[in-house]
């Protein structure tokens, strides 16, 4: 046996000892982990942050198994240290389905908790603020509920049956006419609705509050930041206290751009989800694709051929590289410099572009993992091309934009101690990515449990100690050379042969099951929960989306910080609306 | 903290403008609004500016770039387009959108389906140019086009196009996709010619068999 089975064990059964009765091992075919009581549920949380190590909650969702009348909450915990997870459910009848909130332990799970509220309308007892996140209050029940349906329903499964042999063609919104194509929950009437307290603050555009304690009679003001303002990089708002200018409070308000990717993903067969996953976070699809392509491959049991391999983590590579060069431009935009870094990060990255576009044939919207390989080989002129990137013009652009910036003194100045996120709190907040890895810990999933080929090339995990502003733009510095790196031996290791193993198919039968996959995004850890009864559509498929994720320290973040500062605290983040609101 | 970060980030500005003047003293008149020029700016040897002045100028696709698909045709004598499709329905299904729509023929006499399209739609609205149906479309009929410039005025009458908007002839598709139109080709006609060999096999078999069994019916006459 080898040290990590030992290890498992000793946690089985220090798990299944310390908690009898209430804990069970989930015995379920293609299942994993622990199903726990739910009055259990906090206690063995604790159990696993504070004495077996598990100090990062990863992902939180839920399932509604309807036929079995059960909402059951998934859990993955990981210790920063490194390893597989630990996966832990609990499940609760579905006409009252409570569970206790593990924001007291895990402080990430604020965000992912009221997700699940909002579109599973399971309650967390002991949230502090549990309310609706993606969706707004005039919206009539939870979506992703197997028994809710929008007003314009057409069939539970795609493909539907009205397209072939007799497609006569209509458009969904002449069945469905604007005005008559929203339901309301009984009794709300949108023009007689006001906000309650806690939200009036987000809906009202400027407003005042007493200040609690001081002995000067002053007011704060809430100044809405957004959902319409360049720096919020799409549509999203920040609702903030200020102090004078001093940030007294802050809450993301989000979802503007929330078309229910998931209740989307559950209607499309598994291979249509391909293209779906480009448009959640359009600045990195290439590593969309492997994450989705990782989790589905595992309940089939393929893997892809070598060539494959190596393709893939090419492709990953250089999507890491563009994002993180976009993401400074960008974030030197949010810092004044308006448009001259970006415009040399983007000339980077059109170069980039060019590859995935001759190789996927669309720059943004590559579509190009399949299950048990990719959909094209890369052509003799295309590999030259991404040869004499990885090995001339990349780092020569990447020394030259660091000249440019790194020690300029605004960037400096207005980076350094600000937006400061300890270990601790990064941990806590199940910060992701660059932002965690920037706070100290060095956690990256390629190392902590590499996935695909990546424990055969030689690179450093990224890690600065400061946790603040300047040191996430620094890290992604770091980042696009171990990048660089990996993409160096990649070219030079990359064998001959096939891109996909077995025939290609458009109809996959996936086992029944769940499975996890993820991947480190350019955003942090991108993971896919997906569930399979058998059938050729996903039961439950759930992203774990870095960029929503990340957002749950951005309070904690910009408390007692300038309110110009937000700003650039929002940019080093990085966040992709389309994977945010999803 | 002396500014001297500053000055030296601004070097690299500086540097980078005056590449751009450099240049175009080089070039002259071949850096803007000629293929030459193009290419040039949008590859990784460029100095100073890069950008692209769309539309004047156009970037070129590369072969693998996807928009809207179209159908392809077989160029019949009389000029008018044969569709390759069989209506097999395949495209129907993978499509994620699920834009594609289309009515099978029938045998007018016998009513039963007959492999042609009668009509055949794709929403341009809501495909999302995914290249699903290109790829598993088994009877090369559905290609992915190079033509990105489709803005109408009018969506409600423009944007749901017909066999006739989507039918282009082969000779098109030879064109924006030559290697793949090559490779299709090729396996066709190895397809083809496994066939052939086949049949001719089958029959100088079943010759073989013929003269054998004339032979033996000779003999057993003989004896
Ligand atoms: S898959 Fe090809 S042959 Fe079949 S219906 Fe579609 S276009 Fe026609
Ligand atoms: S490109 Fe994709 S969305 Fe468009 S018609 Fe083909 S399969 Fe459908």
């Amino acid at each position: 046996m080898s040290e990590q089975t030992v290890m498992i064990q000793n946690e089985e059964d220090t798990l299944l000892s310390r908690f009898p009765k209430v804990v069970r091992k989930d015995e379920r075919k293609g299942y994993e982990g622990y199903v726990v009581e739910a009055n259990a549920l906090t206690d063995f949380a604790r159990t696993l942050r504070d004495e077996l190590g598990y100090d990062y909650l990863s992902s939180v969702t839920g399932v509604d198994y309807l036929p079995q009348g059960q909402m059951e909450v998934v859990y993955h915990a990981y210790k920063t240290t490194g390893g597989p997870a630990l996966v832990f459910k609990v499940q609760v009848p579905r006409d009252n389905p409570v569970v206790p909130s593990l924001v007291p332990i895990y402080p990430g799970a604020d965000f992912q908790e009221r997700e699940a509220w909002d579109l599973l309308g399971i309650k967390f007892e002991g949230h502090p603020n549990l309310k609706r996140i993606l969706l707004w209050e005039g919206f009539h029940g939870h979506p992703l509920r197997k028994d809710w349906r929008e007003p314009y329903f057409e069939a539970e499964h795609k493909p539907y049956k009205s397209r072939f042999p007799e497609g006569k063609v209509f458009r969904a919104e002449e069945r469905n006419p604007f005005g008559k194509n929203v339901d309301y929950p009984a009794g709300f009437d949108p023009a007689q609705w006001t906000p309650d307290n806690t939200n009036a603050l987000i809906y009202e555009g400027l407003g005042r509050v007493e200040k609690a304690s001081d002995d000067l009679p002053t007011e704060q003001i809430v100044v809405n930041l957004g959902p319409q303002h360049p720096s919020t990089h799409g549509v999203f708002r920040m609702v903030v206290t200020l102090d004078g200018e001093t940030v007294v409070d802050l809450e993301p308000v989000m979802g503007y751009l929330h078309r229910n990717h998931e209740k989307i993903g559950e209607r499309n067969t598994w291979l249509m989800n391909m293209p779906f996953t480009d448009r959640l976070d359009y600045l990195s699809p290439m590593s969309n694709n492997f994450g989705y392509a990782l989790a589905v491959e595992k309940l089939l049991g393929v893997k892809p051929p070598e060539r494959a391999e190596y393709i893939r983590v090419i492709m990953a590579e250089l999507t890491r590289i563009q994002n993180h060069i976009f993401a400074i431009g960008m974030f030197l935009n949010d810092m004044g410099a308006y448009f001259t870094p970006s415009l040399y990060a983007i000339e980077e990255r059109e170069l980039i572009l060019d590859v995935f576009e001759a190789v996927a044939g669309s720059r943004m919207m590559v579509n190009y993992f399949r299950f048990g390989g990719v959909a094209r080989d890369i052509p003799e002129d295309v590999m030259k091309k991404i040869h004499d990137l990885a090995f001339e013009r990349l780092p020569r652009r990447i020394d030259e934009l660091d000249r440019y910036l790194t020690n300029s003194e605004i960037v400096r100045v207005r980076g350094e101690g600000v937006g400061v996120l300890t270990p601790e709190q990064a941990i806590a907040y199940s910060a992701a990515g660059p932002v965690l890895r920037a706070s100290g810990v060095p956690y990256d999933v390629r190392r902590a449990e590499p996935y695909s080929i990546y424990d055969r090339f030689d690179f450093d995990v990224a890690v600065r100690y400061h946790g603040d502003v300047y040191d996430r733009y620094l890290i992604r510095m770091d980042e696009v050379r171990q990048s660089i790196r990996i993409i160096q031996q990649a070219l030079q290791q990359i064998p001959e042969g096939p891109i996909m193993s077995g025939k290609p198919q458009y109809q996959h039968r996936v086992p029944a099951g769940e499975s996890y996959g993820r991947v480190e995004g350019p955003k942090g850890e991108l993971g896919f929960y997906v569930v399979s009864t058998g059938k050729g559509n996903p039961w439950r498929y759930h992203v774990r989306a870095p960029s929503f994720i990340n957002l749950t320290a951005l309070a904690e973040m910009t408390k007692g910080q300038k309110v110009a500062d937000t700003v650039i605290i929002l940019g080093s983040i990085d966040i992709v609306l389309g994977e945010t609101d999803r | 903290m002396d500014g001297s970060g500053i000055l030296k980030g601004l070097g690299v500005t500086i540097k980078r403008l005056i590449a751009t003047y450099v240049d175009d003293f080089k070039r002259g008149k071949a850096r803007y609004r000629t293929d030459e020029g193009i290419a040039y700016r949008s590859s990784a040897e460029v100095q100073g500016i890069f950008t692209i002045q769309y539309p004047d100028e156009k970037l070129p696709v590369p072969e693998e770039f996807r928009f809207v698909p179209f159908l392809v045709g077989e160029e019949q004598e009389d000029g008018t387009l044969d569709p390759r499709c069989t209506a097999c329905g395949i495209c129907t299904k993978v499509c994620p959108a699920q834009c594609i729509w289309i009515v099978r023929s029938k045998d007018p006499k016998t009513g039963r389906p007959r492999p042609k399209p009668a009509e055949f739609y794709i929403d341009i609205d809501m495909c999302m140019n995914c290249g699903l149906c290109a790829e598993y479309c088994p009877f090369d009929s559905i290609k992915m086009d190079h033509n990105y410039e489709l803005a109408t005025y009018d969506r409600k009458a423009d944007n749901i196009f017909d066999l006739q908007k989507l039918l282009k002839p082969v000779s098109y598709y030879a064109q924006i996709r030559p290697e793949n139109y090559k490779r299709e080709e090729e396996a066709r006609r190895k397809a083809e010619e496994a066939k052939r060999k086949a049949a001719e096999a089958r029959a100088k078999a079943a010759a073989a068999r013929a003269a054998k069994a004339k032979a033996k019916a000779q003999q057993a006459k003989k004896e």
